[in-house]
C-alpha cells in the first residue's frame, strides 16, 4: 500500500538519466560505501557513551545515550561526498540535529570543534551546522549505525567533504578561533566545499 | 528510551490540516485534525511524514504546540535549505492531508502533578514545547510560579508574542536577545536555578 500523496510536495529526485547537478566537480558515484578512517574502531559501550558541548575546558551541556535518543530526530536522504572522490547519493540516516542540541546550550561561539573517540578532531563555522542541515546520526539505512560506519554516533554534515562528518563523535567544543582538526592539519582544506573542490589547503 | 520503544507501536494516520497561521516571517503554526488522536501531553512531540506523487516520503519530528486535551498542532521554522520545512511554511493550506504518529517522548512532559516553579529556557523555535506547557499550566488553572527565558536573534522573531505577553498570573517571560542576554539574566541570580539539567527539545 502506497502513502497518500502530500498535494503541492516536490522532492528534487535524482534524475533518471544520471545525476546532473548532484555530483561535485571530480567525483564520482558509487553504490557500495568505503570505509577510510583514521585509526583503529573504538567501541564505546553505550552505558558509558555521552555527547558533550563544551567551551574553554569546562563542559556547558552533556546528554547520555538515553537522553539523546529522547531527542527529537528526523530521518534524513542525503548526498554524501568523499575527498577521496566518491560520492553517494540518497543515502539515508536518522539523527538529532545539532542545532536540536545547540539550542539547548546558551553560549554562542562562531566555531565549533567536534572531537571523537579515539581523539579525532574536526573543525567547523558553528553556522554551518546549524543554519544548513547537520545532524549526530545513529542510523543509517534503518539499521544502527555500525561501528566501521561511526556507530554507535556520528556526525554528518552533507554540505562538506565527509571527513567533516565525524565518525564516533563524542561532543563539540564551542571555540572562538576555527583550530584546524586531525585532516585539516594534515593540509586538507580548512572548510572543504565539495562544489568549490576545496580538497586541499590552497585549494 | 521511551521515545524509542514506543514508535513501534505507533502507526500513521492521516490528518486533515484545519488552519495555517503565520507566527512570523518564517514560522507558522498548523492545526490538525487527526481522527483518531489518542491524546497527548505537554511537552511531546509528533511525526509527520510527506509523500510525493512519486512516492518518495520524507519524514519529520515536531513538538507540539498545543496543551493537553488541544487539538494537535505544530509549529513550524521554515529553513531555507531545508527539504519539508519550505513546503509546510509556504505551500501547505486548510484542507490539506498529511500524515501523523505520535504523541511521542515521555520525557519531556509537565503534568500539574509535576508542581513547579518552572524554569523554561528556549532558543528560536525551541520555544514550542515550553508554549504548550505553559498553555497546559494555565488551562489547568495551576498557579504554579512559571518564568519562560526565551532567546532570540531580535523580538520579531519571537513565536506567540501576543500570548506570551498575556501572561501575568505567576507567569513571566522574558526575551533575551541575542543569546549572550540569556547568560547575563542566569548569572545575575534573577533565576538562581542557572543552566538546569532538563531543558526541552530543540
Amino acid at each position: 500500500m502506497s502513502n497518500p500523496v502530500s498535494r503541492g510536495f516536490h522532492h528534487l529526485r535524482r534524475p533518471a538519466e544520471g545525476e546532473e547537478g548532484r555530483v561535485p566537480p571530480g567525483q564520482h558515484v558509487t553504490s557500495d560505501f568505503p570505509v577510510l578512517s583514521a585509526g583503529p574502531t573504538p567501541h564505546t559501550p553505550l552505558s558509558a557513551w555521552t555527547f558533550s558541548v563544551r567551551q574553554g575546558g569546562g563542559t556547558l551541556k552533556s546528554w547520555t545515550w538515553e537522553e539523546f535518543r529522547a531527542l527529537p530526530a528526523e530521518t534524513v536522504t542525503v548526498d554524501i561526498h568523499c575527498v577521496t572522490r566518491w560520492s553517494k547519493l540518497g543515502t539515508t540516516w536518522r539523527g538529532v540535529a545539532v542545532r536540536t542540541l545547540l539550542d539547548q546550550v546558551a553560549q554562542e561561539a562562531p566555531y565549533v570543534l567536534a572531537w571523537s573517540d579515539g581523539g579525532y578532531t574536526t573543525n567547523l563555522p558553528v553556522e554551518d551546522v546549524t543554519s544548513r542541515p547537520a545532524w549526530v546520526a545513529f542510523e543509517y539505512d534503518g539499521q544502527p549505525l555500525a561501528p566501521e560506519h561511526g556507530g554507535p554516533a556520528r556526525l554528518l554534515v552533507p554540505h562538506l567533504y565527509f571527513w567533516k562528518s565525524a565518525k564516533w563523535v563524542r561532543g563539540l567544543d564551542l571555540m572562538a578561533d576555527n583550530e584546524p582538526g586531525f585532516w585539516e592539519s594534515y593540509g586538507y582544506h580548512i572548510y572543504g566545499d565539495p562544489w568549490r573542490e576545496q580538497r586541499y589547503s590552497g585549494d | 528510551m521511551a521515545g524509542t520503544a514506543v514508535l513501534g507501536r505507533l502507526t500513521w494516520q492521516v490528518a486533515a490540516v484545519s488552519s495555517v497561521r503565520p507566527e512570523t516571517d518564517t514560522v507558522v503554526t498548523i492545526g490538525l485534525d487527526v481522527p483518531d488522536w489518542p491524546g497527548h501531553r505537554a511537552g511531546q512531540h509528533l511525526d509527520v511524514r510527506l509523500t510525493d506523487e512519486d512516492g518518495y516520503s520524507a519524514e519529520r519530528s515536531y513538538s507540539i504546540a498545543a496543551a493537553d486535551s488541544e487539538p494537535p498542532a505544530i509549529t513550524v521554522e521554515r529553513l531555507e535549505d531545508g527539504e519539508v520545512s519550505p513546503y509546510l511554511t509556504e505551500e501547505l493550506r486548510a484542507g490539506d492531508q498529511l500524515e501523523v504518529r505520535g504523541p511521542i517522548g515521555d520525557w519531556f512532559v509537565w503534568r500539574t502533578s509535576d508542581g513547579g516553579p518552572l524554569l523554561l529556557i528556549a532558543g528560536g523555535s525551541g520555544v514550542v514545547p515550553l508554549r504548550a506547557i505553559l498553555r497546559r499550566r494555565r488551562q489547568a488553572c495551576s498557579n504554579v510560579l512559571a518564568r519562560l527565558l526565551y532567546s532570540v536573534r531580535t523580538l520579531a522573531d519571537v513565536i506567540y508574542r501576543i500570548e506570551l505577553d498575556q501572561y501575568h498570573d505567576g507567569a513571566e517571560v522574558l526575551y533575551p536577545q541575542p543569546a549572550a542576554g540569556l547568560d547575563r539574566i542566569l548569572r545575575s541570580g534573577r533565576c538562581r536555578a542557572a543552566r538546569p539539567g532538563r531543558l526541552g527539545p530543540g
